[in-house]
């Protein structure tokens, strides 16, 4: 196997290629048609063989998994988490952050450029590849500043940038403020190509604001953030993408304002799309009450009715995909008062249990929608879309969907636990990951009933 | 709820988020006083009667009860006071109680300590109450799963001051008999405000029907979730028994919530033309004299202000008693 299977963007350590049949499970792909039982035959980094259950070969050299009752998924993709490399290892770094994502059923993830120092020139960008290519699990591919120092004020090297590997663009943690510093980047992608991907937000609108405004924050006396923070930013960037014909990505959408701009540049003819994170999914500012900090998010926690806004958007396709925004943070950052701590909550190793718990479980989606919406950040950015198909790679997760697990009981397998879920009980395991191929990711201990053969 | 004061750390999940093993969760029957939230009406008149009781040591020579007597309090201000950290030492004092005041300035606070650390360190010293005053909401409650000591929130952000809210309650109770019906309300800058929102519930809590009236600007979008009714100007205060002023900060000018205090003090100044005879008034302090309030209202029979600062030091000394000693109300479990 190389380390770059899935083109020239993505990086990761080698790792060998499984030989692994993995019977009985009932597979769920919907670009495949598929949503029944199937014995999978995975072999030197591909899928090799499909076949009814039981019909498959057991390798002679490699491992079979009884894996009859579970489910088997092509692997996530996650097109918006923090690896907090360089600058913040304490937080988290590539080999936790991409065992993180392992340990959520994850193939691939796409990394953020604001680190200390940010992602704004090709000589930090090559060492995220040198570090990506020695310690990487799953493949990473990087995001590059839009802007020096995310300042919004000058233009990074975007060319060079392309050329050392970036994916596409994002100033995220911060909006460009300036609708003439964008339409600069906008136009310059004609030359270097590559996504540019922004998180929207007005600085005059959301101020000091620590969280959504709305009843919530009357009654806790915090400064809120209005949804219209977001989604004016929303309407005017997907106007200039209209006009300047550029590809725009709009990140961990939060409100139902957004969504409608969203959708209305999208019947316009504008080249958007959006994501949406299991926290905006699942919770509200209702959470906020507690005043846990775990629960201090940018874009924050929204109210109800945006909430169901945007499970309708993402069952609907307004919104083309779940994006983690997975945000490390140290414990002595968050132990603090909530208008004090960082933004952010980590959500690789809980979002496929989070949303088939809170919005499949509870019949607000179908399990074939969250797949494909939990497998379609690649496809978005250029990269690939796992499928399963004799002679696609072999990028699939096996999952327990009657497995209860409290959140945190085992502690994580990222190097923080600022997550937003922890504590509740969710359901639906992911037990094995594979990714290019290799497997990255076994749960330890298997359940009891959970026969794995091994090795013969 | 037959306890007055809940066990607020235990039962909010903050202390599940990071405790590393090891260490035992901070007193699981510890009783605090965190917000209006944590009280029923029943526990409020209970509290109230105490410091009716507590009321009457200060008109006599020795105004000290041995109650708390070899008990250590610490008062952890993070922010200036001078009425509610007075209150609060003379209240301790009162209890017989031993008393160590921390302020921001000076302290290890000032060089960089965290607040979980300032707390544990200060719980070496085993005290039986922490009384916390701090910039940010949810301080206090942050350190009730920090510490075994009995936590009285002092004023958190623009969160809560739960202790202000009493002691209006009382206050009030003592010139009405009861805040049934009774019409009040809350006048200014509602937004930075933690007394507007402990006595919203509070006075509610006790029977009132709260509206709360000041710039739009001041007024918290669905504050109205609260329980009270909102408007943007003075024009029905004739149906007010009651006018709680809130203090005008003069940075909210400078910030322009308000165009100017020329402005201001023409739509929302209580003054003899805007009150009606009978009508009552109060405000936290400290006053902008001639501001929110004009100089002949704060002097006039009609304003409680003396009263409410009087009081405070009855209402603290019955929280302390109520966290410390506790009640001996037959309905305790």
């Amino acid at each position: 196997m190389t380390a770059a299977s899935h083109g020239e963007r993505l990086f990761a350590a080698p790792a060998p290629a499984a030989e692994l049949l993995v019977r009985g499970a009932h597979l769920v792909d919907p670009r495949e048609g598929l949503d029944g039982p199937r014995d999978v035959l995975v072999r030197d980094g591909a899928i090799a063989e499909l076949g009814d259950p039981g019909t498959l070969d057991e390798p002679p050299d490699g491992e079979t998994l009884d894996a009859a009752g579970r489910h088997l998924f092509p692997a996530f993709v996650d097109p918006h988490v923090h690896l907090r490399t360089p600058g913040q290892e304490y937080k988290e770094d590539i080999a936790t952050g991409t065992a993180a994502a392992a340990a959520g059923g994850f193939c691939a993830v796409v990394a953020m450029p604001n680190t200390a120092p940010p992602v704004d020139c090709a000589a930090v960008l090559g060492s995220l590849v040198a570090e990506a290519r020695q310690r990487a699990r799953v493949p990473v591919g990087f995001l590059a500043a839009i802007t020096l120092g995310l300042r919004g004020e000058e233009l990074t090297e975007m060319a060079e940038l392309r050329d050392a590997g970036a994916i596409g663009f994002t100033d995220d943690g911060k909006p460009i403020v300036s609708a003439g510093m964008l339409r600069k980047a906008l136009r310059y992608q004609r030359l270097c190509g590559g996504i540019v991907a922004l998180h929207e937000e007005d600085p005059e609108l959301s101020g000091d604001g620590v969280m959504h405004e709305g009843a919530v924050s009357a009654r806790l006396g915090m400064t809120g953030i209005p949804s219209v923070s977001e989604s004016t930013m929303v309407a005017r960037d997907a106007a200039l993408a209209r006009y300047e014909d550029a590809r725009v990505h709009f990140q961990h959408l939060s409100c139902a304002e957004s969504v409608r701009a969203l959708r209305a540049a999208a019947q316009d003819g504008a080249r958007v799309s959006g994501e949406a994170s299991p926290h905006h999914l699942c919770l509200t500012d209702d959470a906020v009450r507690s005043l846990d900090s775990r629960f201090k998010m940018n874009p924050p926690l929204r109210a109800e009715a945006d909430r169901r806004t945007l499970v309708e958007a993402l069952r609907d396709g307004t919104i083309a995909c779940v994006a983690t925004d997975h945000a490390p943070h140290a414990p002595h950052e968050k132990e603090v008062p909530f208008e004090q701590a960082p933004m952010g909550t980590t959500g690789l190793e809980t979002a496929f249990a989070a949303l088939y718990t809170d919005l499949v479980r509870t019949g607000e989606l179908a399990l074939g929608t969250l797949v494909e919406r939990m497998t379609a950040g690649g496809g978005l950015y250029g990269l690939f879309t796992p499928r399963i198909a004799p002679g696609e790679p072999a990028d699939l997760c096996l999952v327990d969907l009657e497995a209860r697990w409290e959140v945190g009981g085992d502690g994580y397998v990222s190097r923080s636990s600022n997550c937003a879920f922890a504590g509740r009980t969710l359901s639906g395991r992911v037990l094995l990951t594979v990714a290019r191929g290799a497997v990255v990711h076994r749960r330890p201990v298997p359940a009891p009933q959970a026969a794995a053969t091994g090795r013969r | 709820m037959s306890s007055a004061i809940t066990a607020t750390s235990a039962t909010r999940p903050t202390s599940a988020a990071g405790d590393p093993p090891g260490t035992t969760p901070a007193g699981a029957s510890q009783r605090h006083l965190i917000s209006i939230d944590d009280l029923t009406r029943a526990d409020i008149e209970r509290i109230l009667d105490r410091a009716e009781s507590f009321a009457e040591v200060a008109g006599r020579e020795i105004k000290k009860v041995p109650a708390l007597r070899g008990r250590t309090i610490v008062n952890l201000f993070y922010e200036a006071s001078t009425r509610t950290s007075s209150s609060f030492e003379l209240a301790a004092k009162r209890l017989s109680a031993d008393l160590v005041n921390i302020r921001s300035a000076g302290s290890s606070v000032d060089k960089g300590e965290s607040l979980k650390d300032t707390v544990q360190t200060l719980s070496a010293y085993d005290p039986a109450a922490i009384v916390i005053r701090s910039p940010h909401a949810g301080a206090a409650q942050l350190v009730a799963g920090w510490t075994d000591a009995a936590v009285v929130n002092a004023g958190d952000g623009k969160h809560e001051h739960p202790t202000q809210a009493l002691l209006d309650v009382f206050t009030l109770r003592r010139r009405l008999g009861s805040l049934d019906g009774v019409e009040i309300w809350i006048v200014g800058d509602v937004t930075h405000s933690r007394v507007a929102r402990s006595n919203i519930l509070a006075f509610t809590r006790m029977g009132a029907r709260v509206t709360v009236a000041g710039p739009p600007t001041l007024i918290p979008r669905d504050i109205e979730a609260l329980g009270c009714a909102a408007t943007p100007t003075l024009e029905r205060l004739e149906q007010a028994d009651v006018v709680y002023v809130l203090r005008m900060q003069h940075e909210r000018m400078t910030e322009s919530f308000v165009p100017s205090l020329r402005e201001y003090v023409a739509r929302y100044q209580i003054n003899d033309r805007r009150l009606a005879p009978g009508q009552l008034v109060m405000h936290p302090g400290p006053v902008n004299r001639g501001v929110e309030l004009s100089a002949a209202t704060i002097d006039s029979p009609q304003a409680l202000i003396g009263e409410q600062v009087k009081a405070g030091v009855a209402v603290r000394m019955a929280v302390l008693y109520e966290l410390l000693v506790g009640s001996p109300s037959p309905a305790a479990p």
